[in-house]
């Protein structure tokens, strides 16, 4: 793309003081993802009895939306950001609600709206605005006779922990939860507040595990693995096996046959056995290239919100594709995560864009200049 | 909803003083330095991610490369099948096979792939005939993905499904166990069905290392053709008495290794269905039975070698024995003074009971015990019984357990007991498996000269007494026959008897024991009517040792030199003395 430095156009601007490394990183990650969902959800739609490109197509369908998603609030300054922020929080909010009367119950959760066709979860609208607007209210010049942002901040989590924990949906909570967390840490969080908030951290993922019992079973399963039928991890695990160094070749793994999740929650198992070791160190790589990138992109900056909403986006994007991977190498007990922009899921990805498009504008460069000239 | 309508608010009041805020924080040095904390802590931030990408890298390297694939434990039908474990093979003490798996493929289908289920299913029925047309119509139809409809198919059989081109029709490879010899070996060997687990015999007793060192064969200790010899015999006798049950074993004297054990009725393991009790009863170790006369040996030994009595002693059985309120009786009483050998080739019941009672109940209990007579027999097979026999040991029960009443025994318990007394006096337990007979542990039961008497009266029973229809020309057989009256609802019955002969050969250097027992044999016009052990189960027993003594190797003895070969003892017979080789 040939775009001279003094075009004054909104993409003119935007090509040259976006991270054009982090988009084109996340950029690859599609792709890579793209052919993933290609080998491996063929074979769990014919399990599913849908055509065996079923997938594919609603994958490729949802992703190009979700990248020009990203690109278009990528255009937006910070105060843009945390305006449209907050009006998506506010909507998403709004359909949390409306979920809990007139959701569609799936497996005995109510999270999901159908809307033309799609299927969505409010909650993944509210999962990465939440952050900017946790980021606004730290940000918030102290005045007189308002209160204190952090005190609202907290209010509101515990709204959405406990619209969250209705659906019910304990690992959306865990991950809004921490991300929260890590913004209060960033923000500069005080040791006492950082004692009593791990504490309490603590003491819910012990009550968790003796109030819920599928969250017991699946600690149990993985502190002890006879216990119980860890039918999947295994599965996985021989998958990475049976790949080795350089993989089996596209399309001649077995485990997209046995894992029902495989075009999902593990289809990094079907990368390592398709691709090999190389292939998924490459795309850990690319995780950790995202990652801290976008981290060295914030130091360059100076401003408060901008440092700790892109701090928690970051955090969120991090958090989540490190869950993915470790339940795939069998390194913390499963959960279910997608991995981000690989895995199939229409409505996390939108999410995923959303919050990657808003990261995006906060680290664009000399972003102050054209905004106070 | 309060909090709704301040945070749809608040954006629109504060962007205006944002800018202007963030320019304060850039001049204000407290706010200068928190900006530092958020730094330091962002960075901090970068390191855990760093650190935590690095150990998915580092778990990811281990995995791919260096772990060992762990089988999963998911278990569902189709991958079970599968995977039918191979057993190892089971093989006589020469290497011939008894019993082994053969990869067969049995036939399923996916009824979702099958176009029409009543064509397919009529198809199918053309090529297969034995299968139930309604039967694998319904499964054709069902909803399910797998259903099976017929195990282990012949190559042939699978080449004409193939033919059929039905594409819902599919196969399994799968495991058969095939026991060549039909029912000839089963109650060894026992029998293994479709799932491939053992339900009987060794294969029950050895299911796990059967299955866990499947190229590692068990080798028993059945001769095949000693097995054969006797199987054969056993069913010749069943057709000419027509008993309810027959047992057949010959025991190597020396080592405790069965080398042939039948009982029958028996039943092919290769065939399907369920099996009936009653086949699959081995009675020759969970059938325990009241043995009668053969019991007379254990008596006369432990007289013997207790001292009580010698060869030259005698018992005076002119008058019934009166215990308590029980009357012992001979069947054909010779009326008189008899001696120790007269008491023991004539089956004298009063003579038994009067030695046993001279030795004592405490000593005979003892002595029953020793000869591993008293508890379970210690062979491999899972179908044992326990003996029976009453817990107060009084005189009475001395007396009857002396002729061998009031005791019952499997008859595996009595060959090995028997045989322990002829062995030189060594018990040894019986076993089914080569590598047992090697390290087969002996316990010295009788002395070398008891032993040598008992050979002596054993080879007098059949030269002189009970035992001659049991006679080999050649191998100089030894024997007591056994005559036992079944207990009946009205105490025993006398049609009702269990006949059995214990023989040893040869009985200079007695090398195998081979019994025969018969239950509820009929007179037959060859034996004249008569059902005792002399006229049922020795014959056969002397037809059994006329076939395997060339097989074993031992040469025939020429007749008429034992006198010269042996020393003599000098023993009262009938009013005779005559002179007895000391074998």
């Amino acid at each position: 793309m040939s775009l001279p430095r003094t075009d004054n156009s909104v993409l003119g601007r935007w090509w040259w003081t976006v991270d054009r490394w982090s988009v084109a990183a996340l950029f690859l990650l599609s792709l890579v993802g793209a052919v993933l969902v290609m080998a491996a959800s063929p074979s769990v739609a014919d399990q599913k009895g849908f055509g065996s490109f079923h997938f594919v197509h609603r994958h490729l369908a949802t992703l190009g939306p979700a990248l020009i998603l990203m690109i278009g609030v990528s255009l937006l300054s910070p105060v843009g950001i945390r305006r449209f922020a907050c009006g998506v929080f506010v909507v998403g909010i709004f359909f949390m609600f409306w979920v809990l009367a007139n959701g569609v119950d799936i497996n005995g959760a109510r999270r999901w709206i159908s809307f033309a066709g799609l299927s969505m979860q409010p909650s993944e609208l509210v999962k990465p605005s939440f952050v900017v607007v946790t980021a606004w209210l730290l940000a918030r010049p102290r005045k007189q006779g308002e209160p204190r942002g952090s005190a609202l901040s907290i209010g509101l989590l515990i709204i959405v922990l406990a619209l969250l924990v209705a659906q019910p949906d304990f690992g959306m909570a865990f991950v809004v939860g921490a991300v929260w967390f890590s913004q209060h840490f960033i923000a500069g969080m005080p040791a006492y507040a950082l004692t009593v908030a791990i504490v309490a951290g603590v003491v819910g993922l012990v009550a968790g595990y003796f109030s819920l019992s599928h969250v017991q079973s699946r600690i149990d399963r993985f502190l002890d693995p006879d216990t119980g039928d860890r039918y999947q991890i295994d599965t996985a695990l021989n998958a990475f096996a049976n790949g080795g160094l350089l993989g089996r070749g596209p399309g001649e793994g077995v485990v997209k046959d046995f894992l029902p999740d495989a075009h999902a929650d593990f289809i990094f198992a079907v990368a390592g056995e398709e691709f090999g070791l190389i292939c998924c160190l490459a795309i850990i790589c690319l995780f950790g290239f995202v990652v801290l990138r976008g981290i060295a992109r914030l130091l360059e900056n100076e401003d408060f919100f901008v440092l700790v909403s892109g701090g928690g986006l970051i955090f969120l994007f991090g958090l989540q594709a490190f869950v993915n991977l470790a339940v795939s190498l069998d390194l913390i007990p499963t959960k279910g995560m997608t991995l981000p922009f690989v895995s199939y899921g229409g409505s996390s990805m939108i999410a995923l864009a959303l919050g990657m498009g808003m990261l995006l504008a906060l680290t664009r460069r000399h972003r102050q200049k054209w905004q106070e000239p | 909803m309060k909090k709704f309508g301040r945070r749809r608010g608040d954006p629109q009041c504060v962007p205006g003083q944002n800018g202007h805020s963030s320019a304060q924080v850039r001049l204000h040095g407290a706010h200068k330095s928190s900006i530092e904390i958020v730094r330091r802590r962002l960075l901090l931030g970068a390191g855990l991610f760093t650190v935590a990408f690095f150990v998915l890298s580092m778990r990811l390297v281990e995995v791919a490369l260096f772990n060992e694939v762990r089988p999963s434990n998911a278990v569902n039908e189709e991958v079970e099948t599968r995977d039918g474990p191979a057993r190892a093979d089971i093989t006589d003490r020469n290497g011939v096979i008894l019993a082994t798996s053969l990869a067969t493929r049995s036939l399923y289908a996916d009824p979702q792939d099958v176009r029409s289920s009543a064509s397919a299913a009529a198809r199918l029925a053309e090529v297969l005939p034995e299968i139930d047309l309604k039967t694998v119509m319904a499964r054709l139809s069902s909803d399910k993905r797998f259903v099976w409809l017929k195990r282990h198919l012949t190559p042939r059989q699978v080449a004409a499904v193939n033919a059929l081109g039905e594409p819902g029709f599919r196969f399994l490879e799968e495991q058969r166990r095939v026991y060549p010899h039909g029912s000839l070996v089963v109650h060894a060997v026992g029998y293994a069905k479709l799932d491939n687990r053992g339900l009987s015999g060794l294969e029950r007793t050895y299911d796990k290392r059967l299955l866990s060192h499947p190229n590692k064969p068990l080798t028993l200790s059945i001769d095949l053709r000693f097995q054969h010899v006797m199987h054969e015999e056993l069913a010749r006798a069943i057709l000419l008495h027509h008993p309810v049950g027959a047992v057949g074993i010959i025991l190597d004297i020396a080592s405790g290794g069965l080398r042939a054990i039948v009982s029958l009725p028996d039943f092919n393991p290769n065939e399907s269905g369920s099996v009936d009790q009653d086949v699959l009863f081995n009675r020759a170790t969970l059938g325990t039975y009241e043995m009668g006369s053969t019991f007379k040996v254990f008596t006369t030994a432990m007289a013997l070698d207790t001292g009580v009595a010698t060869l030259q002693d005698g018992f005076d059985v002119s008058e019934p024995l009166r215990l308590a309120r029980h009357v012992i009786r001979d069947f054909h009483g010779e009326g008189r003074w008899l001696s120790v050998p007269e008491i023991f080739i004539h089956s004298s019941n009063i003579g038994a009971a009067k030695m046993a009672l001279a030795v004592g109940g405490d000593i005979q209990r003892e002595f029953l015990a020793r000869l591993g007579l008293l508890d379970r027999s210690q062979i491999e097979l899972p179908e044992i019984a326990a003996p029976r026999y009453p817990k107060q040991w009084k005189d009475i029960n001395t007396a009857t357990i002396g002729f061998g009443h009031g005791i019952a025994v499997s008859p595996v318990q009595l060959c090995a007991g028997i045989a322990s007394l002829i062995n030189g006096g060594f018990w040894r337990s019986p076993t089914l498996l080569v590598e047992n007979e090697k390290l087969n542990p002996a316990e010295r039961v009788v002395s070398r000269v008891t032993s040598r008497a008992m050979r002596q009266l054993l080879r007098l029973a059949v030269t002189h007494g009970t035992g001659q229809n049991a006679e080999v020309a050649g191998y100089r057989v030894g024997g007591k026959t056994g005559t036992a009256e079944k207990v009946g609802p009205k105490g025993y019955d006398r049609s009702r008897v269990l006949s059995s002969f214990v023989g040893v050969f040869p009985i200079s250097a007695p090398r195998y024991l081979v019994f025969v027992m018969l239950d509820e044999p009929k007179g037959a016009p060859a034996t004249h009517g008569y059902v005792t052990g002399g006229w049922t189960a020795a014959p056969v027993v002397g037809r059994v040792i006329a076939r395997i003594g060339p097989m074993s190797g031992i040469a025939p003895a020429v007749e008429g030199t034992a006198k010269d070969e042996f020393s003599t003892t000098v023993v009262k017979l009938d009013g005779d003395e005559i002179r007895l080789a000391a074998y």
